[in-house]
This record gives structure tokens, sequence and C-alpha cells, in this order.
């Protein structure tokens, strides 16, 4: 299986460890990781605020760059999705609309067709890899290990246009993809809420607020650790997770780990190799949960 | 027919008890919308079961509820849509969120979503002396404020806002985008105020974390987050508003960060959507130098990312799509031109308006 590669900004970037794990795990599963690596940052919507006309420009020119490569595209990152799934409505309803962006693509050889595939690593997984196949793959069932899903807002909403008429249980597959690797769901509040990272410049309180808030409630649940398909909700959710603690006033502590490293974990690759030291919060507690089941086995 | 259970949230004020659950059966067709299994166990089961109502036709914005965690109207959610949702086979319906309960399904609106809409002088304040005859409001404006003008007030939207959940202080969607549709009317004369005072808010246009839950929610495709990127877009181009909140600033850093160098320098964006030169700059990013740390320590930030940011191989590129876009600032609005609709060859993709946040004008209001 090929596809076309958009690995984002912050993996890149802040969450090197997203980036890294996405390649060792995409190896173990046969997934064939075609770099677009010429393409250009999606806007994070932030762009759109700016000028939509813009932000549909630019990612367009990454849909063009997919399209070439002749496989769909695959990104790690919700807030990619959203950002560049608006952008897509825009460029897929209106021809004239489209046909103007076009003329200012031409000039680098590029032309965008309406109806690219840009699927979320999480999507492709469930969607086009299959969840039987890969549970057939796990040397190193998370058993007993308690995980809660924390999807990110821009692969949950809107739902008209992030391809829930075709796929109305998109909003479940973090679920099934941790029992799938043999760990048990932990159901908490926050699970599809917001991390609070887009105003974490503006409004300090309130981002940390939210982050900390749902930190907390899966703490509650009895969680030992969070995943995520956003590598911007990890921002907020690890990086900041002790300040945000300072925000809601009392102990965290909780391990989040991306997408990729828990399936990694589950594949038998070890915490270093998919960059878990680099974590803020320590994901010793995840650790020791495993190895513990491993022995007793 | 076919049978469904409701399980309403119960809370009876006069008992000086905590709110319970109670499940009831309803015989309906499927079809037929939740408000009409709640009003059916009403007349049958129990008369005291609260729901504030009246058109039953998504019209009046009523009887907003949560049905299975989520704001809607209740008669405009079919029971068998809402059964899909519905776990170990029960539709659950509660209050709204974010507003004190009153009574079962019913919740004060006063205390929240009206009090809200109050806050931002939901009215026309025109300029001068009012003409002879009518105003005049030219077709382009109105598109402008069409979907903002689409609201019912059932309050879905403020009722599953995430940062009103942890901010009760933040204006909120529904109120945003009713100050939008003052905001894009022409006649007012007070448009640079109105956007001096939201942006000026610490918890006006720039709390709001882009989570498109007021947009998923909405009953009536008002889209509440985009009149808010609206009033944004307006406030910082229109009146080059620098609001005390680092929106205008992020918004700013983050376009020229990707001119430059095509994708995402974190540590320069940090540092220039706070602003260091300015007191209060120079104090948030000494908060957040801490954070910065922990990332270095943990090598998870490295000397790299943070200092040598790469400029993206042909960057040239992208920089000429910024030349262009930027020439127009148009809007292709989706609730105005309809999806999937091929332009007319006579009509323009793209309109721009005599104003700079122009919306598109492809098709028919």
């Amino acid at each position: 299986m090929q596809v076309a590669y958009w690995p984002g900004c912050v993996s890149r970037g802040f969450t090197p460890e997203l980036h890294g794990s996405m390649a060792k795990v995409a190896d173990r599963l046969g997934i064939e990781l075609v770099e677009l690596d010429r393409a250009n940052c999606c806007g994070a919507g932030v762009i759109a605020e700016h000028n939509p006309e813009l932000a549909d420009t630019l990612n367009a020119r990454t849909f063009a760059m997919a399209q070439k490569t002749g496989h769909m595209m695959m990104n790690i990152c919700s807030t990619c999705q959203g950002a560049q799934s608006e952008c897509q409505e825009r460029l897929d309803a209106d021809a004239g609309y489209r046909d103007h962006i076009n003329e200012v693509l031409a000039a680098e050889g590029l032309h965008y067709e309406p109806g690219v595939t840009n699927k979320n690593f999480l999507w492709l997984l469930v969607e086009d890899f299959g969840l039987e196949r890969l549970a057939g793959m796990v040397k190193r069932p998370l058993s007993g290990l308690r995980v809660g899903p924390f999807y990110g807002c821009y692969v949950l909403r809107p739902t008209t246009r992030l391809g829930y008429q075709e796929h109305p249980e998109r909003d479940l597959y973090m679920e099934r993809l941790i029992e799938a690797l043999g760990a048990d769901v932990v159901e908490y509040g926050g699970a599809r809420k917001c991390c609070g990272f887009p105003v974490i410049t503006m409004n300090r309180e309130t981002s940390l607020g939210q982050a900390g808030r749902h930190i907390g409630d899966a703490i509650d649940e009895g969680a030992d650790a969070l995943v995520t398909p956003c590598p911007l909700c990890h921002l907020n959710l690890d990086l900041q997770q002790p300040d945000a603690a300072k925000v809601v006033g009392r102990d965290l502590g909780l391990p989040v780990l991306h997408l990729p490293q828990l399936i990694g974990l589950a594949l038998g690759l070890e915490p270093k190799e998919l960059g878990m030291s680099k974590h803020v919060v320590r994901t010793t507690g995840v650790e020791r949960k495993l190895s513990a089941v491993a022995t007793a086995a | 027919m076919a049978e469904y259970t409701l399980r309403i949230r119960r809370y009876e004020p006069e008992k000086g008890l905590p709110p319970y659950w109670q499940d009831y059966k309803v015989d309906l067709e499927g079809h037929r919308s939740v408000l009409d299994g709640i009003l059916q166990a009403k007349d049958r089961e129990d008369g005291s079961i609260g729901i504030r109502c009246s058109c039953q036709a998504a019209i009046c914005g009523s009887c907003g509820v949560r049905v299975n965690g989520q704001a809607k109207l209740a008669c405009n959610t079919k029971l068998r849509d809402a059964l899909k949702r519905a776990d170990d086979g029960a539709i659950v319906v509660e209050p709204m969120g974010n507003m004190p309960v009153l009574k079962d399904l019913i919740v004060n609106m006063d205390a929240v979503h009206w009090k809200k809409v109050q806050r931002v002088v939901p009215w026309l304040l025109p300029e001068g002396p009012p003409p002879e005859r009518e105003y005049v409001v030219p077709k382009e404006s109105m598109i402008d404020v069409t979907q903002s003008m689409a609201c019912i007030h059932c309050g879905a939207c403020n009722s599953d806002c995430l940062s009103l959940e942890v901010d009760p202080l933040f204006i909120g969607p529904a109120a945003l985008a009713k100050a939008y549709r003052f905001v894009g009317d022409p006649r007012d004369g007070q448009t640079e105020e109105r956007l001096r005072d939201l942006a000026e808010d610490a918890h006006g246009i720039y709390d709001c974390t882009h989570c498109f839950s007021c947009i998923e929610v909405c009953p009536k495709g008002v889209a509440p987050m985009d009149q808010i990127m609206r009033l944004r877009r307006k406030a910082v181009h229109d009146y080059g508003i620098n609001d005390q909140n680092n929106g205008a600033r992020h918004e700013g850093a983050f376009t020229k960060i990707i001119r430059k160098k095509g994708t995402l320098d974190e540590r320069k964006l940090l540092q220039d959507s706070l602003g260091p030169l300015r007191p209060q700059g120079g104090l948030a990013l000494l908060k957040a130098l801490p954070t910065g740390l922990r990332g270095f320590a943990r090598g998870k930030i490295t000397p790299k990312t943070a200092l040598l940011h790469e400029r993206l191989p042909g960057i040239e590129n992208v920089q000429r799509i910024y030349d262009h876009a930027e020439e127009h600032r148009t809007e292709l609005n989706l609730y105005i031109v309809g999806e999937g609709g091929e332009q007319d060859e006579q009509e323009p993709a793209i309109a721009e308006t005599p104003e700079a946040s122009a919306t598109t004008n492809g098709g028919q209001p």
C-alpha cells in the first residue's frame, strides 16, 4: 500500500516523535509513505481566518502534488485534516472558483482535480487497512492498559464536511482501534472535546482550563494514558500539562501517546524507538504496565 | 408503529432532590420527532415532564435539548435517527448545557443566552438623520449578513460551546453571530466601535477555540464560528484593531511565517504572536519559557527546530500564491452559492464587493 504522505509542520517541529514513530509503524505495517516534501503548511485554520482564498490555493497546491503521485493522500494530524477538508469543500463545490485557483497553480505545472482522497492515518487504518488485519499483526497485546481516546475537533466536526455521510462512524474509530490492540477503552467526558490549543497565545486560562479538565476527567475514570491523532492536541495535553495542572489546581501527570506510538507498542516496537522518552509527562507508568503483562504471559 | 425508549433527565426543584433518569416507552413511527415522543410520554405517562415547545416545525427555536449528548431541536430530530446513536437502545434526552436548568428539559435562557445577546447591542445603530424614504441596502451587503440572520435563538450553539464550558464569561457563538449581523450591515454607523469592543474584550472574538461545535449543532446553518472568523477578519484588516489578546498579532505572525518559510516555525510564531517588545508580551513570553525549557530538556524541542527552521524548497511558488490571493481577499461562502453547483458562464465565480471582506456572489441569496 502506497500513500502520498503529508506529515504536517508540527510533527517535524515540536513533536518530532510523531514523525519518527509514524515512519517506523508504517514500515511494520507495509505502508509506503511517499512524502510530499515540497508541500506547504495547511494554514491550521489561521490562514483561512486571514484570507480564505489564500488557504484554498495553498492546499490546492498540496492536493495537486498528491494527485501527481497517483496515490491517496494521508495525513497524521487532525488539524491538517480539518483545515484541508475545509478548503477542499470550497474547491470541489465550484468549478469557476477552482479554475481561478488552478490558473495560479499552473505556473508551477500543477493542477487540482476535484475529489482528492485525503485521510487521516486513523481513517485509513480502519477503512483501507482494516482493524482485523492490524489485530492479526499485534505482537504485544496491550492487555490491561487503560487508554482514553482524544480525537481532536478537526476529525470530528463538522460532520457534513468530514465524510460522515459515507463513513458515519468515524467518531468511534479510536475506541475500536484501542480494542483491536488489546487495550481497554476508558470512557470519559473529554474524548471529543477541544484541547484548547488554538487559543494558547490568546487566552491561556481558557486554553489550559480545557486541557486540564479533560486530562483530570480521564484520570478520574482510571486511565493509564490518553492517545491522540493530533500533534497540536498533544502539545496542549503533554508539553503544557504541568501548566494545565496549575490552571485547574490539581495534580495531573497522565501520559499522552501519539496514535502511531500506541500502535507501535502493540506491534512490538520499544518505547524509546517510538520517541516516548521525548514526552514531557513520563511514560514509565505505561511501560511498567506493559512489561508486567509481558511477564505474566 | 415502533416502540422507542426515551431516557429523560428529570429535575423537579420543588422536591429538593437531585436530578434523576426516567425511561419512557413511546409508540410512534420512526419518522416522528423526539419532541413527538416527549409529548406522547407527557400525555400518556407523566404530565409533569417539563419541555418548552411551540411551533413543532423548527421555526420558533423553543425545544432545544440534548439528544444523545448533542444539542438539537427536539422537533427536528427523527426518532429513528436518534436511535442510531443511542447506547443500549435508549434515546437519551437532557436539558441543554452551559445554562442553568429550571425544570426537567427547560433551561434558563435569560441567564446565559439572552444576557449574552444583549451584551452585543443587538439592534441597528444608524448614523446621521434617517433617509427620507427607506434605507437601500446593496444586494452584496445583504448576502454578507443573510447567514447570521437565519438564527432562531434556540441556544444550541451556546449549549455545546466548548469555550463557554470553561469560560462562562465568553460572549459565545450566538451573540457573536448576532454581532456580525450588525457589523456587516451597511446602515449601521458603529461598525468600528462594535469591532473594537468585541476584539478588546478578553472573552470576546479571540476566546473562540475553533472547535466547530457550534457549526455542528446549529439547526439553521448559521455557522456561528464562521461569523466569528469574519468579525476577526474585519477587525484586523478593515480597522487594524490590535487586540490585547494577541489575536491579530497571532494571525499576522502565522501568515507571514508561512509566506517566508512555507512551513510553520513554532518558536518564531510564539515569539511574534506575543510580541516580546510589549511589556505584556515580554511577560507572557517569560511565562512560556519554562514550557519551552521542558521541551528542550526532553529533546522534544532541539536547537535546530527552535532556531534553524529551514525554508521550504521552491518557496517562490508559495510566495506567488500569496501575491495573487492577497490582491483579492475574497471568500467563497457555500451558504450562499450552494454546493456542487457549476457556475453559470455569465456569472463570475468570485465577485469582489466594495468592502474588503468580500463574499462571493456566484449564486442566488
